[in-house]
């Protein structure tokens, strides 16, 4: 049934909830510019100047013209490493490369290089987790100096460390998954395995260069004098040594030769539409959504403006009604949706759990948008099992073999954040809006607990606590909460794709199930749920 | 009325004659050659014989053939359209023998206007004015004929050509001087001082008169003025003539008649007149030419005015109905141009051109005769005619204005076209005033054919186009999440060039050229520049395409994938594949080679491999000599880099 808006577009709380909304994006978008902008303008004129194409030109010259561009990590780094390695050095992202979705990965020669910050690692990581997942081919745009020395020990070793990237190229390959890589640059040391673990292997003449070990290097081993391009240029590797496949004259031919060898890994889907618009403005997403996170209003105002036509079958509205689920279509697409609307009660949790359950045996992906403060508290909820109820619900969300994805709408609070399908219950997706906020607890909270728990040590031993010297004792751990829980701060490591203006949610959330819907929907096997 | 015709023709006109036949409930039958065995006048035929080949002497002059098609067909005559056998007499003569019909006129009918000088002496027996002129042996008053036929005048060689011994005087007072040097000429160059007079016409017209006759009586459906040539060709025909009284119109089409009636015509016919403008249009200024014994190209002007279909009109006469209308039923209403639209490289002084049809498509509102639909082949074998587009509106200044509208709303892709010159030339202030002479074109030919340089607005259409956003974009089109996506095109109006465009949505484009940015949208099938709607449209097939705005922009698409390098190592040395012996070496430093000459013969693994030249070039350096034993990957002949 379609949805009815009660919100007046361009009423005054409309206003001010849009004006403090679009504060709080302009503090994205500018993290989100500078980072695009990568090792700014000296590098980048550098890296013209030897005829390359800057990074971004060449993974938009990679995707078919007009496609859309999905980008993972756009703001990953973010205030990390001093500010060195904007966008954590390497671009990620899933566009269209001859109508087939693929997820790009490029790194950025004008961030030091190209060199892979313990960040840088996380990013191309996840990427290659997001194309294992949703089976989306993928394609490499090298040119990089490897490891970031300096952070060698946050880099190398670990298990998600430098050499998973080549393990996931291997374990994609085996399932099929289309590993193209593009030396557009350096492919140094580890780097050498990109081009050389990839399923098809482009070089750009007399510019990209792929050796284990560079020239210094091999002079210091060995003494032997040697030029890149005759140590592990294109020429050599297309002609003598195989490690390339295609020689290409420059990037732009080397892009339409990566194009080309997408167009020939065969499959693929066919083309999505876009489907039927809401009813109501996705732009007015800014005004509905209230400036503070404290201010309830009704979930269903956003999903009126994200789903087809508007139209929503809301499953079970009566019951446990601060979890409102239903079905829908996005972009044609059809989805359950999961969505708070308050905090989270005994029957929301089943009511939840019944949910999933039905979309799991339908096949049908799930889209959780989160704005939750958590579980509800107090005596009666803990005796009458809200854990045993909410354990059902982070049962189901864990074990769902469905796609899920995750839209973290306001706040991402404790169990609440487990509940609603949060980063660790590896969603294909998790998106975030600017003015979301997540932490274990709210800083306030937090700072009351530390706080409650001093009085009690001063009290004890007999002492007095003024309200100022409380309040004192209070705003650094609500500085800090606010601080960490920011947007930026969460993307920056990672614990999300990437933040999205509301006004786009709609689109971000069917191109991920999109991709989602490439990989086929296994049949589920729940845990056991505690009844 | 026939049941069944059988056109000998192909094109714009077969299908112009089985558009009639249809809506007469007259079947037809198409001949083809081989090359048009899927042409547009076969696909609209009831029925269709191959002649084979694909010249026309191995196929549509074929009149042996193409009489044995309609017999076996069974139609019951043969309408030859214009040129091919239209005007052949044998052709005419062996259908009347086959017991079929000519639709057109007597074979004897045609040769008695086929030999121009007969043919004038006897329109002069039969009262149709010739060119003043004197044309007897004697040479003896030669200056007293000049005086009686008016200056200026003509003295030509009797034996002439080329312009050998001809002389144009003035006045009489230099008559005698001319007339010396045109013999000395004529004598020098023919052997034959002997010359005649005739009168020059200055500011020629070219008029012409269509006629229709029944075999003995014949009426005039009033004239068209063909003046606007270039070499001899028709560009743009109108009706009726500018600047044309009711007297001169009278007196030329009584002309006609006679002329017709004096031959005895039977069917739609032609008489040429030449017009001496020089003091306006004059009733006693206008002279017989030649008389065309078919369907002329330029009919559908006439057609327009007087609402005659002349097709029906030979199909009735020819079945031997009467003439449909007598003099006094035919009038003139309002005025009608025809422009003709060919394949034809215009700056390269209009060589006929060839291609594929990838975009045809023509303006609203106007007659469209063609022979061609969109996807065809403009073929070298054949006149490279797209389309006539003939305008008709209620008077001159409207049908020009109509004629510039429908040409610049004309859009052909895939090969270049004379409508940029034909545009320009409508909008000509001089054929605008009506002022219009066979020495028109040629004076105006810089300004008519100059070519426009495309602006930045249309080079940011070409920018869209060359990317194939014109056509389609991809779902989810420009959403990102916060910075755009910015790609290159690469295309060429003359030179390469590349813009920047960012999808702002699936209708929305910016487009960043070197030189301005423009922000580009198609909305409801008009496309958008910096919000403002446009005429312009656009075609792009991926190599190819065109910005149609007033005029055809074409530009080529620049392949990416189309580079040296995909061939090979492309440094230009040829290797040893594998170890081995040198047995010969064909070439020395300095050779030219072709792509695929033999270099040298290395012996290996008991197998003889040829090494053969990758690419056309030079030989720069041999570095090998026969007897040699190699290693793999020797490097034995250097070719000289081309740049």
């Amino acid at each position: 049934m379609k949805l009815t808006s009660n919100i007046a577009a361009g009423s005054e709380a409309f206003r001010a909830n849009e004006a403090a909304n679009l504060d709080a994006l302009r503090v994205v978008r500018e993290a989100a510019e500078h980072a695009a902008l990568g090792g700014g303008e000296g590098p980048r004129e550098r890296h013209e100047s030897r005829g390359k194409m800057l990074p971004r030109d060449r993974v938009a010259n990679l995707l078919d013209p007009g496609s859309p561009f999905l980008e993972v990590g756009a703001t990953a780094a973010h205030g990390l490493y001093d500010g060195a390695a904007p966008c954590a050095g390497v671009i990620a992202g899933i566009g269209l490369v001859q109508g087939r979705q693929v997820m790009v990965v490029c790194n950025d020669a004008t961030v030091k290089g190209g060199t892979y910050y313990p960040m840088t690692v996380k990013k191309h990581l996840r990427a290659q987790e997001i194309a294992e997942e949703n089976h989306l081919p993928c394609v490499y745009l090298v040119d990089s100096g490897g490891a970031n020395l300096p952070n060698q020990d946050e880099v190398f070793p670990d298990r998600d460390h430098f050499g998973r990237i080549f393990y996931n190229q291997a374990r994609m390959s085996a399932k099929g998954i289309a590993q193209i890589a593009v030396v557009m640059g350096s492919c140094t040391a580890g780097g050498a395995y990109v081009p050389a673990m990839s399923d098809v292997t482009i070089i750009v003449k007399e510019q990209g260069t792929i050796f284990l070990a560079g020239p210094p290097l091999v002079k210091a081993a060995t003494g032997e004098v040697v030029t890149a391009e005759d140590l592990g240029g294109g020429d050599v590797h297309t002609r003598l040594s195989g490690v390339a496949d295609y020689l290409a004259e420059d990037d732009a031919h080397a892009l339409a030769l990566a194009r080309q060898a997408v167009g020939n890994i065969g499959g693929g889907v066919g083309s999505a539409t876009q489907g039927e618009a809401p009813a109501y403005d996705p732009s007015e997403l800014l005004g509905v959504v209230p400036a503070s996170l404290t201010t309830p209003y009704d979930i269903r105002e956003v999903i009126a403006r994200i789903v087809d036509g508007s139209r929503f079958d809301e499953f079970k509205k009566r019951f446990g009604e601060t979890l409102v689920t239903g079905f829908a279509d996005i972009c044609g697409m059809q989805v359950g949706i999961i969505a708070n609307n308050g905090v989270l009660f005994s029957e929301a949790a089943q009511k939840g759990a019944h949910f999933v359950e039905l979309c799991s045996q339908r096949r049908i992906p799930l889209v959780f948008l989160q704005n939750i403060t958590g579980f509800m508290v107090g005596r009666q909820y803990e005796n009458e099992g809200i854990a045993r109820h909410g354990a059902k619900l982070v049962t189901a969300v864990a074990t769902t073999s469905v796609p899920k994805i995750t839209m973290v709408i306001g706040g991402s609070f404790g169990a609440g954040n487990y509940g609603m399908a949060g980063r660790a219950y590896q969603p294909r997706f998790m998106w975030s809006w600017p003015n979301s906020r997540i932490s274990v607890m709210g800083g306030p909270q937090a700072a009351g607990v530390l706080a409650t728990v001093k009085r009690d040590g001063i009290e004890r031993k007999g002492g007095t606590w003024s309200a100022e010297e409380e309040a004192a004792f209070k705003q650094p751990t609500i500085d800090m909460f606010e601080e960490q829980s920011h947007p930026l701060y969460a993307s920056a490591r990672l614990w999300d794709d990437g933040i999205v203006d509301p006004r786009k949610a709609r689109e971000v959330l069917a191109l991920s199930l999109r991709a989602a819907l490439n990989a086929p929907i296994e049949e589920t096997r729940f845990g056991v749920f505690r009844m | 009325m026939f049941t069944k015709i059988l056109i000998a023709n192909r094109g714009e006109i077969a299908c112009r004659i089985i558009d009639t036949c249809r809506r007469l409930g007259v079947g037809t039958v198409a001949v083809h050659s081989n090359v048009d065995a899927n042409a547009r006048h076969v696909e609209m035929a009831d029925e269709a014989i191959s002649l084979g080949g694909a010249t026309p002497a191995e196929s549509y002059l074929r009149g042996d053939a193409i009489i044995a098609a309609a017999k076996a067909t069974g139609a019951q005559a043969i309408h030859p359209g214009y040129g091919f056998l239209s005007e052949n007499p044998d052709f005419v003569e062996a259908v009347d023998a086959a017991g079929l019909t000519f639709i057109g006129p007597s074979a004897h009918a045609i040769r008695a206007m086929g030999l121009k000088d007969a043919a004038k002496a006897l329109m002069v027996k039969a009262g149709v004015p010739v060119v003043p002129g004197y044309h007897e042996a004697g040479q003896d008053n030669l200056a007293a004929e000049a005086d009686k036929i008016g200056y200026p005048v003509l003295i030509k060689a009797v034996a002439g050509g080329g312009g050998k011994g001809m002389r144009r005087v003035n006045a009489a007072k230099d008559f005698a001087q001319e007339l010396e040097a045109a013999q000395t000429e004529a004598q020098k160059a023919f052997g034959n001082a002997a010359v005649l007079i005739e009168k020059y016409v200055s500011t020629p017209r070219h008029i012409e008169v269509q006629v229709f006759g029944d075999g003995t009586k014949a009426v005039h459906l009033f004239e068209r003025d063909c003046s606007l040539q270039r070499r001899h060709q028709k560009v743009i025909e109108e009706a009726p003539a500018p600047g044309m009284t009711p007297e001169m119109r009278d007196a030329m089409g009584q002309a006609a008649v006679r002329a017709a009636e004096a031959v005895g015509y039977a069917g739609a016919g032609t008489v040429e007149f030449i017009v001496d403008a020089s003091e306006g249009l004059q009733a006693d200024r206008f002279y017989f030419m030649e008389m065309n014994t078919r369907l002329q190209v330029e009919h559908p002007v006439t057609e327009a005015i007087t609402g005659v279909d002349l097709v029906e009109w030979q199909l009735r006469v020819a079945s031997g109905q009467g003439l449909p209308a007598q003099q006094e039923d035919l009038s003139i209403t309002g005025h009608s141009f025809e422009a003709r639209i060919y394949a034809e490289d215009v700056p390269a002084g209009f060589l006929p051109a060839i291609g594929t049809l990838h975009q045809l498509q023509f303006a609203d509102g106007a007659r469209i005769d063609t022979g061609v639909r969109e996807g065809d082949e403009i073929s070298p074998h054949y006149d490279p005619m797209i389309a006539k587009l003939t305008v008709h509106g209620p008077d001159r200044a409207t049908a020009l204005a109509q004629l510039t509208r429908a040409l610049k709303a004309t859009r052909i892709g895939g090969t270049v076209t004379n409508i940029g010159f034909l545009a320009a030339l409508s909008e000509h202030s001089g054929f605008a005033a009506g002022d219009v002479d066979t020495g028109l074109i040629e004076r105006d030919l810089e300004v008519l054919t100059k070519s426009t340089e495309p602006c930045t607005k249309t080079r940011a259409l070409a920018a869209v186009a060359a990317l194939g956003l014109h056509r389609s974009v991809p779902a989810f089109a420009g959403v990102s999440l916060w910075g755009g996506v910015e790609q290159t095109a690469r295309f060429a109006f003359d030179e390469d060039e590349t813009a920047r465009v960012e999808t702002l949505s699936p209708t929305q484009f910016r487009v960043t050229l070197p030189d301005a940015t423009h922000d580009i949208s198609h909305t409801n099938g008009a496309w958008r520049v910096d919000s403002a709607k446009t005429a312009a449209s656009v075609w792009c097939n991926g190599t190819q395409g065109a910005v149609f705005w007033g005029e055809t922009y074409p530009f080529t698409v620049v392949d990416p994938l189309d580079r040296a390098a995909v061939q090979g190592a492309g440094d230009g040395v040829t290797r040893a594949p594998m170890p081995g012996l040198v047995r010969v070496v064909d070439v020395a430093a300095g050779a030219e080679v072709k792509a695929g000459d033999r270099l040298l013969v290395l012996e290996a693994m008991k197998m003889e491999h040829a090494l053969r030249a990758e690419a056309d070039g030079t030989v720069a350096e041999v570095m090998t000599s026969a007897g040699d034993q190699v290693t793999a990957g020797a490097a034995l002949v250097r070719m000289e880099a081309d740049d």
